[in-house]
């Protein structure tokens, strides 16, 4: 068995992708946008209530791999409670890591999105929902993995 | 994991002309079954393209000097390959491009905004490669008055002829753009019919053989194609270079695509005078090396021959259907009856793109995604895509063993 695959598989990606807690559609949202990945066809919607600048509830609907659906059940799970300037600011060091395979262990459980950066094909997976998180707080209604 | 030589095809010995066949992926042998994105090359075609810099090169069309009337030379002599790999009536008959993408575009310009007309229609199936779709959809939104009309698939992944010919008998079809085999389940067009089909009706048909081309004998008469294209890197041969071949009065009544050197006669500050095709669709110095990589690869699979390796990928295609169909989980998209060595397929458990990574980490490369035909994989409930395998003249039957092995393992890995 190959160790890499086994991080990136790792026990609480398969966890999040098979049972998400927060694949749900919020339907009184206040900031929403949808994320694709043109070239294989993963999408991913994020769904934000907000008090202010505060997000209060996070939720997310998709299709697509595990990586991508798990890294956005743990997107909404992280950015409850966020200001949105913090969550910018976290969603930029996702992305980060996801590239550069470095940082995980301040992470907490995002850190399992690390693995990533060993597959250079699939950063765009662990990536998509945050980009989409940026647009929907830009007040953007689409975002592109590309 | 090598197979012998069955039914006089040395596939053995075929594959060490793939100097990238005999490496490892990570300890384990390569497994390549991505060749319908792009195929490898033999050494054959390196060879050529090596000595065409190291003993042949100058600009072709342009020097009166003789490295330049011997690379001059050679280009034609690539053309004239290609010319009898087709078996076009005359070498003018075809064109050089960057590849099927630039092809088509080029019919699209030129056929499209040149000889066409308002009121008229361009058909497609609903199998295409986005490349012979978008040039389309292009042509129809730039305010020519051309639209454009739509061939269905049935569940089975064959085009639907009845649709077709409803289509025809509408009056106002100006040209049918269908691929001749398609690059995700592998389907095979009845090219003949088709076109005989059309120009009953009064229109012109292009094929998209990017596919069919590597697959099957190709006779461009005897199909009776207006226009067809294919792009050299699927076909054993280098990237950057494709073909347009176009009946040659129809190429004769076409407007420049790209405007620059060699496509004139005459110039002056006021105006040009067009040349004569070929050149006329050739702006530019052309992919001179890459020339010579491809009539390399043309007079490679024809030294194999196009039935041998016809019939060794219909070898591999029955065992491939009897092997896969026992990978429980496993759902092959498209039941077509002429198919060539191009499968693709979902697994309850994986992702495609899970199920990519999981393979590669066992040496197989796959595609996995959309493989550029978003309206296909729509129409067959397959809006996430699917992963696909595609065969070349080196594939093995203990290749195909070996995707179907992983494939059970990837089940038990993601279950
Ligand atoms: C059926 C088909 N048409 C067109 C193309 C485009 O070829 P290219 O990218 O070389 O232009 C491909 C391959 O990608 C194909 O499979």
């Amino acid at each position: 068995m190959s160790a890499a695959l086994d991080t990136l598989y790792a026990a609480p990606i398969r966890e999040h992708a098979r049972n998400p807690r927060h694949r749900a559609r919020l339907e009184c949202a206040d900031a929403t946008a949808r994320g694709d990945n043109p070239l294989c066809g993963d999408r991913v919607e994020i769904f934000l209530t907000l008090d202010g600048a505060r997000i209060v509830q996070a939720s997310f609907l998709g299709r697509g791999c595990d990586v991508s659906q798990a890294s956005a059940d743990l997107l909404a799970e992280a950015v409850r409670g966020l200001d949105a300037a913090d969550a910018r600011a976290l969603s930029a060091r996702v992305r980060q890591m996801a590239r550069s395979g470095e940082g995980a262990d301040a992470m907490g459980a995002l850190g399992a999105l690390a693995a990533a950066a060993r597959f250079p094909s699939r950063v765009k997976c662990a990536t998509l929902p945050w980009v989409t998180l940026e647009a929907a707080l830009d007040g953007a209604r689409e975002a592109s993995s590309e | 994991m090598m197979d012998g030589i069955a039914h006089g095809y040395d596939v053995a010995r075929i594959r060490q002309d793939f100097p990238i066949l005999s490496q490892g992926v990570r300890g384990r042998p390569l497994v390549f079954l991505d060749s319908g994105a792009s195929a490898q090359k033999p050494r054959q075609v390196m060879d050529a393209m090596r000595a065409c810099m190291e003993t042949a090169y100058a600009n072709v069309h342009r020097g009166a000097y003789h490295l330049s009337e011997l690379a001059t030379e050679n280009h034609e002599a690539a053309r004239e390959a290609v010319r009898r790999f087709l078996n076009a009536a005359r070498a003018e008959e075809i064109v050089f491009a960057g590849s099927s993408t630039n092809a088509i575009n080029l019919v699209a310009h030129s056929f499209g905004r040149g000889v066409l007309k308002a009121g008229q229609r361009v058909l497609v199936s609903e199998m295409e490669h986005h490349a012979n779709l978008i040039p389309w959809h292009m042509l129809r939104d730039s305010g020519l008055g051309i639209g454009m009309g739509v061939i269905r698939v049935t569940d089975a992944g064959e085009l639907d002829l009845d649709s077709l010919r409803a289509e025809l008998a509408k009056g106002d079809v100006g040209l049918v753009a269908v691929t001749h085999m398609s690059n995700v389940l592998g389907t095979v067009t009845p090219a003949a019919a088709i076109a005989r089909m059309a120009h009953e009706a009064g229109a012109r048909v292009l094929f998209d053989g990017s596919q069919a081309a590597v697959h099957r004998r190709v006779d461009v008469q005897a199909l009776d194609a207006d226009f067809y294209v294919f792009t050299g890197h699927k076909l054993y041969g280098p990237t950057g270079i494709g073909v347009l071949y176009a009946k040659h009065e129809l190429l004769k009544a076409m407007p420049p695509f790209l405007g620059g050197g060699d496509m004139i006669n005459t110039v002056t500050m006021d105006g040009f005078t067009w040349a004569e095709p070929p050149l006329r669709f050739e702006a530019g110095t052309p992919p001179i090396i890459e020339a010579q990589g491809l009539k390399a690869a043309v007079e490679y699979v024809e030294a194999i021959g196009m039935e041998a390796i016809e019939a060794h990928e219909r070898r591999l295609v029955e065992h491939a259907m009897r092997v896969l169909p026992e990978v429980e989980g496993l759902s092959i998209l498209g039941a077509a009856q002429d198919r060539g060595g191009v499968f693709s397929f979902a697994l309850d458990a994986a992702h495609p793109h899970d199920l990519s990574t999981f393979l590669d980490s066992r040496g197989i490369c796959i595609r996995a995604g959309r493989h550029c035909a978003e309206p296909l994989h729509a129409r067959l409930g397959h809006e996430g895509g699917s992963a696909r395998a595609s065969f070349g003249l080196y594939t093995t039957e203990g290749e195909v063993d070996a995707l179907a092995g992983a494939l059970r393992e990837a089940r038990r890995f993601f279950a």
